[in-house]
């Protein structure tokens, strides 16, 4: 249960949420025409006749992104309708050519399925929680209006026009603009590893309506607004968090909701009126009669699935059971495509470099991954370069500290150089003399110097001071120039001090 | 030597063929035939130099040896809904006046790949809506008939009312049209020629311009049931740009053509009989089932109950689908742009769309919108489908009975122009025996029976099963046979 509340005049106030995300389809093409679909591209330059809508030309469904959108479902374990349709949304504005857009109310392809959110204590999630997921249909992208090309006139793009988009429909099943972030994160993670939609919000391959309400706890749902066509997470939670407190503000003022469309201004953290729902459009929605009905074959089906990728709540299970890790870093190894990637290449190829199995290592390379690799990767800024950074040198240096060859600043400090110069750990360990010293005799001498030396501290520890301990070691270290292997120092200190 | 434009699609083919005549010569008399013939109204544009260009292509191809095509040394009309490249394409509207497509429709270019010519772009009922050519912004098509001892001009029937009037008066040899209700078959009863809507699906929709896009189909019309089996050959075929074209290989119906119905069953539909109809057409239904048995035929009677309703259920489905079709005019990218000093994108559609469409489009816009509407789509537009889906059944259950059905083409014959316009409700009667084989996609042929006390032609329909052109040009190749319908309009233009 989030606890997450609104301090009203007259109490707290739950706030329901529920999020409407478009996500572009990864496809070289566009969902009804074989236009390209490359962000960036000069205006009007990846149009075709159809997306144009010039007379008679019709649309034919790109099998591609079906399969997408298949997959894309099957990864949110949701039902998949082998029979859906496609219909047609009717309205009227510029930057939409054929004057509707083709899209799936009545049959969507993705029906009910869901999505976990993991708890985060910090963010205020206090529990693993589930979103449902109403349904994924896909739909055309409309074109983009620029207002700022002439002083009077405005412009039309239609290089998106067509482009596929999957709309993902969550239930109101969130109650905190963290569940909201969280969910988005997920599903955005979901995405990418699927490999449906690139996420990339900036670009507009992702964005969402986000939906509204407020209640007091256990009374029926508000009255809700829909914020269109927020770009970030952190936009989505703002946008959350200021339409929420404005309701409370309205309703505690005795006034009601007004069930409408309102702009997120990311400048300011507020949304606004767009429409109410007096102007809201009458889409007249009707099947597309230029299109049969989309039947599934399940040869296709079967191919969706067996593409599907480890999908992340899988692969977060898999790191902590199968492979030891902490659900912290289980949960930060596996939340992006990238980190995951060099985890696991990462991972392969150390077990292979020392000769053990992959849990064995698994813990020590998490730990090079999350933390220390990126320290080092981070402190020297553009004086590395991180092509240098190879799965097989980083196992190299792991190796060597696995075999107490190195230590853990030696490490550090040979990794370094490997991101400045990309030469041999190796050879780098011997050259610099960045290995520890694990000679005991070498060690005992030094342990034997430094008693000697400190007869008075050496009659303290063995009265009870134990704390001195620390003290024997950190000499022995200084003596050994740090290169000792930590691990004999003790040993051979405690055997000797009694 | 022959008068060549009294030929049909068959015999210019096989004369160029065989070196009778050229190409060219066959291409220089329509050309001549079309220009003598502005008083029919018939082509919005001529293209004199296209037919010429494929004339010549075609003597080439001759000379060196190569083989013709099924079309090759025939020029045709092109009805002025079908995307001809360079070529002005406007559905005989006003808001598409002046758009040169920088594309060829499928069924055209088929067609010129067969080696047919183009004479130039039929007039039409603006956006094929219509049933008299009398809603085309380029004015209305003048039938070549006309009553027996009257000046009076009569209507070529619509929508494809340019390529009736064309391929009776003899200015084109054969003609495309396009039927989304009734658009080939009832022009074609009205001007005594033949006509072929064939399955929904066979011929390719894509660069046409749409009406309604659950019905319109392409479909030759020419002078005999054979002209119109070698052209429909060339049009059809499945296109991969078309979603809802056919996946399924063309027959040669001209090789294949037989009237030896012995063994066939002839379906009578008994709803059919409807008040209204003239008595000549219901005699020349008779008189068209003794033909059918004359070739062998069984005569059976067959009901297809739901037939009352596939006119209104037609007229809330077609102009549902063409409200929506016809949303892209909006005067942003092509055609018209009506925009008034200081005025927003709103302003700028409804100027456009006011001016640039008639009122007949109009009229099917606002039914149209209407039905989709929200509160009303159940009651309107789910309803309509659903009877839709129940004339469907109808034949169906039907072809369970008969492999053919007979029935008239249209409840009268041809009308003076300018007599019906009054209400609107009466002219959409016109195609009340021609929607319901459209609401069901099946293919359905008029050919031409006889000719009234007026005069004036009048049609027998020929539907059948579904991908069953074959059945249908067979039965219509019989009463073809039988009907030795030679009448034709005298020249007055």
């Amino acid at each position: 249960m989030s606890n997450y509340r609104i301090q009203g005049a007259t109490g707290e106030w739950e706030v329901v949420i529920g999020l409407e995300v478009h996500a572009q389809v990864t496809s070289n093409s566009k969902l009804f025409s074989g236009a390209a679909t490359a962000f960036g591209a000069e205006p009007n330059s990846q149009v075709s006749l159809v997306d144009a809508a010039m007379p008679g030309m019709l649309p034919v469904p790109n099998r591609e992104c079906i399969r997408q959108a298949v997959r894309t479902g099957m990864a949110i374990e949701a039902q998949i309708n082998a029979w859906s349709r496609f219909d047609r949304k009717n309205y009227f504005y510029a930057d939409l050519p054929q004057g509707y857009q083709i899209s799936q109310l009545y049959h969507p392809l993705v029906g009910e399925g869901s999505l976990l959110i993991e708890a985060d204590e910090k963010a205020g999630i206090p529990e693993d929680k589930v979103i449902g997921i109403e349904r994924i249909h896909v739909e055309q992208d409309a074109g983009k209006l620029m207002h700022d090309q002439h002083p009077t006139m405005s412009y039309v793009d239609l290089n998106r026009s067509g482009v596929a988009l999957m709309e993902i429909v969550s239930k109101p099943d969130m109650r905190s603009p963290a569940e909201a972030g969280a969910y988005l994160r997920k599903l955005r993670a979901i995405l990418r590893y699927v490999g449906s939609c690139d996420g990339n919000m900036e670009e507009g391959s992702m964005r969402a309506d986000v939906n509204v309400s407020v209640r007091k706890v256990g009374e029926p749902f508000g009255t809700r607004t829909e914020t269109k066509n927020v770009n970030s997470v952190r936009f989505v939670m703002q946008a959350i968090e200021h339409e929420a407190m404005r309701q409370v503000d309205v309703l505690e003022a005795g006034g009601t909701v007004v069930q409408e469309t309102r702009l997120f201004d990311p400048g300011t953290g507020t949304t606004r009126t767009m429409r109410s729902k007096e102007d809201a459009h009458d889409y007249r929605y009707f099947p597309d009669p230029d299109l049969l009905p989309l039947v599934l074959e399940d040869d296709f089906l079967a191919e969706c699935r067996a593409s599907l990728p480890e999908l992340p709540d899988a692969k977060r299970k898999r790191y902590v059971e199968a492979l030891g890790l902490t659900p912290y870093n289980a949960r930060e190894l596996t939340a992006e495509v990238e980190t995951f990637a060099r985890f696991e290449t990462l991972l392969a190829e150390t077990a292979k470099t020392i000769g053990k199995d992959e849990a064995a290592v698994a813990t020590q390379v998490a730990n090079w991954s999350l933390s220390v690799a990126p320290g080092v990767i981070k402190a020297l800024g553009d004086e590395g370069d991180p092509a240098n950074a190879t799965a097989a040198a980083q196992a190299s240096i792991l190796a060597m500290a696995d075999k107490g060859e190195i230590s853990g600043g030696q490490a550090k400090e040979i990794f370094e150089i490997v991101l400045r110069t990309g030469r041999d750990p190796n050879e780098i360990a011997d050259t610099e003399g960045l290995k520890q010293v694990s000679d005991t005799g070498a060690i005992e001498a030094a342990v034997d110097a430094i008693i000697a030396a400190n007869a008075d501290k050496v009659e303290q520890y063995r009265a009870g001071k134990e704390a001195l301990f620390g003290f024997f070691v950190g000499q022995t270290m200084k003596a050994m120039q740090g290169k000792a292997n930590p691990q004999l120092v003790n040993q051979l200190l405690k055997g000797k001090l009694g | 030597m022959t008068d060549l434009t009294s030929l049909g699609v068959k015999e210019l083919r096989d004369g160029v063929a065989k070196g009778d005549f050229t190409a060219r010569e066959v291409a220089e008399a329509f050309n001549a035939a079309v220009a003598e013939a502005a008083d029919l109204n018939a082509f919005i544009v001529t293209t004199p130099d296209h037919a010429l260009a494929a004339a010549d292509k075609v003597d080439a191809d001759r000379a060196a040896g190569k083989d013709l095509g099924k079309m090759a040394g025939v020029p045709i009309g092109m009805k002025d809904l079908f995307a001809t490249y360079d070529v002005q394409t406007t559905a005989a509207s006003h808001i598409l006046e002046g758009f040169q497509p920088r594309y060829e429709s499928t069924v055209s270019q088929k067609l010129w790949d067969a080696g047919a010519g183009m004479l130039g772009k039929l007039n039409l009922d603006q956006f094929a809506m219509g049933s008299s050519n009398e809603t085309s912004y380029f004015g209305n098509v003048a039938s070549p008939w006309r009553k027996a001892g009257s000046n009076q001009p009569m209507s070529p029937g619509g929508s494809s009312g340019g390529s009736s009037a064309a391929v009776a008066a003899r200015i084109a040899p054969a003609a495309t049209g396009t039927d989304t209700g009734g658009s080939i078959r009832q022009p074609a009863a009205f001007t005594g020629i033949c006509g072929i809507k064939p399955t929904y699906g066979r011929c390719s929709r894509w660069g046409i311009v749409a009406f309604a896009s659950s019905l319109d189909q392409a479909g030759p019309m020419a002078r005999s049931v054979e002209d119109c089996a070698i052209m429909l050959g060339a049009m059809a075929g499945f296109d991969p740009k078309d979603a809802t074209s056919l996946q399924m290989d063309v027959p040669d119906w001209e090789a294949a053509l037989n009237s030896d119905l012995r063994g066939k069953k002839v379906g009578i539909p008994r709803e059919y009989r409807m008040e209204g109809t003239d008595q000549a057409i219901l005699d020349s239904w008779e008189r068209g089932k003794a033909w059918l048995r004359d070739a062998g035929a069984e005569i059976v009677d067959v009901s297809l109950p739901h037939t009352r309703y596939a006119l209104p259920a037609y007229y809330i489905v077609a102009p549902a689908e063409a409200s929506s079709n016809l949303a892209r005019y909006d005067g942003v990218r092509y055609g018209l742009r009506d925009l008034p000093d200081n005025v927003g994108l709103q302003d700028m559609y409804a100027a456009t769309r006011a001016a640039g469409f008639g009122d007949e489009v109009k009229r099917r816009i606002l039914i149209g919108t209407y039905v989709l509407s929200a509160g009303f789509y159940d009651a309107y537009y789910t309803q309509a489908q659903k009877v839709r889906a129940l004339v469907a059944r109808d034949f169906e259950r039907a072809f369970e009975q008969c492999d053919v059905i007979l029935a008239p083409t249209t409840p009268t014959a041809s009308f003076p122009l300018g007599s019906m316009n009054e209400d609107p409700l009466t002219m959409y009667l016109n195609d009340v025996f021609a929607v319901p084989a459209s609401l069901a996609g099946l293919p359905a042929m008029s050919v031409p029976a006889t000719i009234n006390a007026d005069g004036l032609p009048l049609g027998l329909q020929l539907v059948g099963k579904p991908f069953d052109e074959q059945g249908v040009l067979n039965a219509g190749l019989a009463i073809q046979q039988r009907a030795g319908f030679t009448a034709k309009p005298e020249k007055w233009w």
